[in-house]
């Protein structure tokens, strides 16, 4: 119902939203429950576990029973809080969890069936038979509990995050945070005031009082006015500071345009901020806490508070006939301010016996309390038991309230535990538990106006001496009300039926006492039997209240029995908000190199290897399987030149009087030998022994080399040679600098490779001058450049490199010529096959578990040098004859397929796990050959040279008897390669 | 979290990559030994409490850092260049 | 005998202007990384200061002016952007060409600020983060180097590989902020 002359919205702005099918009109400034209490709807949802008719219980983002879903199709959005949620043109909000109809929800049974569904049913009963669980049991208890749901399709609504700085950050902007972001903006610190309500203010906004003789929202209005003036204050509404972590740093999620119908062209929904503060001022304020007693979930049955902040900030009265039920003399001021504006207050119930009551003109029952209540979709009438005895009275909303929690969560995401206050009955924050963070007003405890703004104002004024700057000589605050809080703890009002702790997952006293009974008397325990506080709300409304029952049963204090742990986030973040930006595109970054446009262009599909992306094979016209071009790409190499773009190979520049030395350290075998002009293979171990990566180092000058690594290790090996510099060899003086990034890189393999690259160098190259691991500077069509011949392919090879800009020229020059000579581009399934065909290893052989022994290289580990890993690589274990090692593998029957990942086992035995004597890591139709081809590692491999073994594949179902071979199939003298 | 490199100043977590136990900088002599070594590439302690660890600015300025942290508080109190000799003192 | 052709880096990517920023591609001439040997700090800012007018920058610092910077590159090491690097710096300091290693481009305007927020880790607000200053630092998930080159403008350098991917970042971020209007 709506009180004329009352509220902070706009009446001269109507707005046109739907509720569950039904058009509303409500008026800008209304959320969607304030503006459906006006047209007197009350149902808003069906609770978790028993489909109960629940409605709005609080006025924020603690919500925990009027859970919606905003939107249709991809885009819309499950478990918004109708108390959260503004209402915009168009708005159309759908219920949760109830079907056919709110009205009429079928899985309302659950409810009459609460006598077995107590804590602890589904484990006990779903129990047997055991296969059951997953494919009975769990999708129908699924579909019968629960919340919104995602539509299943890509969400398009657009999300990101966002760096911030400042001095000061104020969480909250009641009159403490208000006055703590005045005091500091005013001192000229650099402020930023997150709010995540849309209006600032706070409570001053949901109630009656006065502050400097201002209403309270006008005051707030006032300041923020002022604060909006000044360039070093920033503020942030709709921006729920959500997480502390670790030197300063939080998170706030920002609400940028869940209040728009009509979003501009590429906004975003939701901003997740990381802010760094070097002081923060928690401004947090409390939340209200319901009493238990039997029914107590009934729609129209909401916190004092929030039937307050609907009449004074929405002017909504959510009842026509109100009564009002607390323990303290803050629930009398709900009584108060709406017989001011107007509607019936049916009862002022006290369960104090001595609670005082001036002036009232209604009808006050102290040392009462309610015991039931009655109406199945809406709330009827209420029972109250007076020490006089007991009477119903018609009402259709109570505000209950059984005193204020400060809200702590944040002080306790870095591990800090509240401490109890008796004098309230609940926690404040435990001083230093976020460091450099101060909880002030309400949310520290102290709950009159005056307290709030004074506290507020002391603490940036410490804050401001933090910083180094001048804090205001004085301390006085604006006036305003300064009443002391009085309550007597009432947690529950013993009754036999069931009297609700945790509305939204359906907790009652009876489970958390029977929690307590099957001994699950710890408190975290007793959540996760109930699940108490373990839904949206995360137990806002319920947990000091579940504590208490806790402690009631199990006969100990609540300060022993302690808290659950809270942790971030402080209000729900959906998952799209926490991955803003990571989707798509923004995953991770993509590295194309110079000649990406032009594969493209030439069909060719892309594999990704680390962030690059380079081509797989290069499809010809009429080819319709990869093998095809695959086997036709080895044929240009083979048989005439092909090209292929190696850029992404890890390519450091490494110079100084110390690079010869440091190379002979990071390598098991010697660069310092190696003459000016040459390039050598080199091998690197890790610390432990193992092989960590290999590639060739050219020796561009006395003291310059160009070091290239694989292209997954990349940026491994500079952080490892980095390491080895700074930490293990800081004397010796070299300098790191990677340079993949600066040249395209071609290789230029084939027979006919030397006469093509001839028809484009300056200098004509042959055997003499440049012979095989030559390297040096070119000068190709104009453009200088560096040629380097060494071969991956086992063919006459050379790789060329140009400055990358002018990759994709060269590369297209490249193919052309190539194809003019009967060659052509080779992707890499053909670069795979060719160097299986040479026994060239990658990280499929190199991969973390092999050591230079095992692949045969045992002879490039210097004898007369250390270098890293050499010493652990020398271990018994690792040299021993019987360790796994480099072999051939070829199909005794010619057409047999081989793959990689298959074990392989002795003629005659079993293949079961413990006869494998190995396995294959590599493996390729060899079209040079005929026949499949692998690479693997075998148990005394080398020895075994001739042998028939069986290679099995268990998980292609693939079985073949292999020869164990040396692993160079093709040219192994290397002729091809020198000639 | 967030670490202040002595080249570049206060930075987020996310520039830095972690390496592991600061006893990667006393590496042992090729002849000290099988327990030398154990120690120095296998055996960690893992205390709650201080600890010296090894960072990279990888993302930053490239230098190699020893952070002297809190385990049980995440405090973090101190962070030095590996270079900096004094770092190196056992 | 043919002709290699020159593409810049985000050739057919740049220029872009959505709301109040403006992203272009620049050419920044050549680029060269000097790394002082050890002990020749104070000698290489001198051959610098001889050959090109400018002292080798402090760290997160820039020296030079426009067509001639010096920008700290990171530990012991800076990018001198402009002139072909005078062979006398080569005694001191190892001379690296990295001329087509960096995608270079200037983000301008307005919204600039607010742009870059959504990506780089660092506050690049105009009181602490002024003209001249330079970071090493993140670029969404690139590790980059930003710059400040005047009250609007910064100057932003990723690996050239990844520049179709600094464009998408940047694109995002301007649209959000231009959004926000």
């Amino acid at each position: 119902m709506r009180i004329e002359g009352k509220g902070l919205i706009d009446r001269a702005t109507p707005v046109r939203f739907q509720f569950d099918g039904v058009g509303h009109t409500g008026f800008a400034g209304d959320t969607l429950a304030s503006a459906l209490l006006a047209k007197g709807v009350r149902l808003m949802g069906r609770s978790f576990k028993y489909h109960r008719p629940r409605g709005v219980l609080t006025a924020g983002s603690e919500e925990p029973n009027a859970l919606v879903t905003i939107g249709r199709g991809a885009a819309q959005e499950p478990n918004v809080r109708a108390t959260v949620q503004e209402i915009y043109p168009g708005l159309e909000a759908r219920p949760q969890n109830a079907w056919p109809s709110l009205k009429a929800d079928v899985m309302a049974l659950n409810d009459l069936a609460w006598p077995v569904l107590g804590a602890g049913f589904y484990y006990k009963t779903f129990m047997w038979p055991r296969g059951f669980w997953e494919r009975l049991y769990e999708p129908i208890i699924r579909r019968a509990a629960g919340l919104g749901a995602l539509s299943g399709a890509h969400n398009p609504d657009r999300s990101e995050k966002v760096y911030a700085f400042c001095d000061l950050l104020v969480i909250g902007s009641g009159p403490a945070g208000l006055m703590a972001a005045l005091t500091a903006g005013r001192a000229g610190a650099d402020v930023l005031l997150v709010e995540e309500d849309s209006v600032f203010g706070g409570r001053l906004n949901a109630e009656t009082f006065l502050v400097d003789g201002l209403a309270g929202s006008d005051w707030a209005a006032q300041v923020v006015a002022e604060l909006g003036e000044m360039e070093n204050v920033r503020l942030m509404r709709r921006t729920a500071a959500v997480g502390a972590y670790d030197h300063g740093t939080y998170a706030a999620v920002e609400r940028v345009n869940g209040h728009r119908g009509n979003r501009p062209e590429g906004a975003v929904l939701e901003t997740f901020w990381r802010i760094v503060a070097k002081q923060v001022i928690l401004a947090a304020g409390a939340i209200e806490r319901p009493v238990a007693f039997e029914n107590n979930d009934r729609p129209g049955i909401m916190t004092a508070g929030a039937v307050r902040a609907y009449l004074n900030r929405w002017g909504v009265s959510p009842g026509r006939r109100v009564a009002v039920f607390g323990n303290n003399d803050d629930a009398h001021r709900t009584a108060a301010d709406l017989h001011a504006a107007g509607v019936e207050v049916a009862a002022l119930i006290d369960s104090r016996a001595d609670a005082q009551v001036r002036d009232a003109d209604y009808p006050v029952y102290a040392g009462a309390v309610v015991t039931g209540s009655a109406g199945r979709l809406g709330l009827k009438r209420v029972s109250v038991k007076t020490s006089g005895g007991s009477k119903d009275i018609e009402v259709d909303c109570l505000a209950i309230s059984g005193g204020w929690n400060p809200t702590v969560h944040l002080t306790c995401h870095m591990n800090g535990r509240p401490t109890w206050r008796d004098d309230i009955a609940s926690f404040v924050p435990t001083p230093e538990s976020i460091p450099g963070l101060v909880a002030v007003g309400a949310c520290n405890g102290a709950f009159s106006t005056s307290a709030c703004l004074a506290d507020g104002a002391a603490a940036a004024g410490d804050a401001l001496k933090v910083l180094g700057l001048t804090p205001p000589r004085s301390r006085a605050v604006p006036t305003a009300e300064d009443d002391p809080y009085q309550l007597a703890p009432l947690w529950a009002v013993p009754g036999k039926g069931r009297a609700w702790i945790d509305f939204q997952n359906d907790v009652t006293v009876k489970d958390i006492k029977q929690a307590a009974t099957e001994n699950f008397s710890s408190v975290e325990h007793m959540k996760r039997y109930t699940t108490q506080g373990m839904a949206t709300d995360q137990g806002k409304n319920s947990n000091v209240a579940a504590l208490a029952v806790l402690a009631d049963a199990t006969g100990r204090g609540i300060p022993e029995t302690g808290t659950t742990t809270f942790r971030p986030p402080f209000s729900p973040v959906s998952l799209a908000t926490f991955g803003a930006g990571a989707q798509g595109m923004g995953f991770a970054p993509q590295r194309f190199t110079t000649s990406h446009a032009e594969s493209l262009a030439r069909g060719a599909p892309m594999i990704e290897a680390g962030l690059w992306y380079r081509p797989s094979y290069f499809p010809a016209e009429g080819e319709t399987h990869w093998r095809e071009s695959c086997d036709r790409e080895v044929g240009y190499v083979r048989n005439a030149v092909g090209i292929c773009d190696v850029s992404t190979l890890g390519k450091i520049d490494i110079q100084g009087e110390g690079a010869a030395e440091l190379l002979d350290f990071v390598y098991t075998n010697t660069f310092s030998t190696l003459k000016v002009g040459r390039v050598r293979y080199g091998l690197m171990l890790r610390e432990d022994g193992f092989v960590m990566d290999d590639g060739t180092t050219a020796r561009l000058g006395d003291q310059h080399y160009v070091m290239t690594t694989t292209t997954a290790a990349a940026g491994a090996v500079m952080r490892h040679l980095e390491f080895v510099h700074q930490v293990l060899c800081p004397h010796l003086d070299v300098r790191f600098t990677s340079v993949t990034e600066q040249w395209a890189q071609f290789a230029v393999a084939g027979p006919a490779s030397r006469d093509l690259l001839n028809d484009m160098l300056e200098t004509t190259v042959d055997n003499a001058n440049w012979p095989f691991m030559a390297c040096g500077p070119v000068t190709v069509s104009g453009v200088s450049g560096r040629l380097f011949r060494i071969s991956f392919s086992g063919e006459h090879a050379y790789e060329i490199a140009v400055p990358a800009r002018y990759g994709e020229s060269l590369f297209k020059c490249l193919v052309q010529r190539a194809e003019s000579m009967g060659g052509g581009a080779y992707g890499m399934e053909a670069l795979n096959v060719m160097r299986i065909e040479k026994g060239h290893i990658t990280h499929a052989e190199i991969h973390g578990r092999t050591t230079a022994f095992d692949i045969g290289f045992a002879g490039m580990v210097s004898a007369t040098k250390d270098c890293i890993g050499k010493t652990m690589a020398a271990r018994e274990g690792l040299v021993a004859s019987d360790r796994e090692r480099l072999v051939g593998l070829k199909p005794v029957g010619r057409d047999a397929e081989l793959t990689a990942g298959a074990h392989l086992f002795d003629l005659g035995v079993e293949f079961r796990r413990d006869n494998s004597r190995g396995y294959t890591t590599s493996a390729a139709f060899s079209p040079t050959l005929g026949h499949h081809i692998a690479l693997g590692f075998l148990q005394r491999g080398p020895e075994r040279l001739g042998e028939v073994i069986r290679c099995v594949d268990h998980m292609r179902g693939l079985e073949a008897e292999v020869e164990v071979c040396a692993p160079v199939f093709v040219d192994p003298e290397g002729g091809r390669t020198r000639g | 979290m967030r670490l202040t490199c002595p080249i570049c100043g206060a930075r987020d977590r996310r520039e830095f990559y972690y390496q592991g136990d600061a006893v990667a900088l006393y590496r042992p002599a090729p002849d000290a030994g099988v327990d030398a070594w154990d120690d120095y590439v296998h055996l960690r302690d893992n205390p709650a409490g201080v600890r010296r660890e090894l960072w990279q600015h990888e993302a930053g300025c490239g230098a190699w850092l020893v952070a002297e942290r809190n385990t049980t508080t995440h405090d973090v109190l101190s962070v030095s260049l590996v270079t900096d000799g004094t770092e190196r003192g056992a | 005998m043919d002709e290699l052709v020159a593409k810049s880096p985000c050739a057919g990517l740049l220029p872009l202007e959505i709301g109040a920023v403006r992203v272009e591609e620049v050419d920044l001439g050549v680029l060269t990384t000097i790394a002082p040997y050890a002990g020749q700090a104070a000698a290489t800012s001198d051959a610098l200061k001889t050959a090109h007018g400018m002292a080798f920058p402090g760290a997160n610092r820039m020296t030079g002016k426009e067509g001639a910077r010096a920008i700290w590159f990171g530990r012991d090491m800076a990018l001198l952007a402009g002139p072909s690097c005078d062979a006398t710096l080569a005694v001191h300091a190892a001379l690296t060409d990295q001329s087509d290693a960096w995608a270079s481009v200037t983000a301008s305007g307005a919204g600039a600020e607010a742009a870059l927020a959504r990506l780089v880790p660092v506050d690049l607000r105009a009181a602490t983060f002024k003209r001249g200053h330079s970071v090493r630092t993140l670029v969404q998930h690139m590790n980059g180097s930003v710059t400040r080159l005047g009250p609007d403008s910064f100057l932003i350098l990723v690996f050239r590989a990844m520049a179709p991917t600094l464009v998408h970042d940047l694109k995002l971020a301007m649209e959000a902020v231009a959004a926000r209007g």
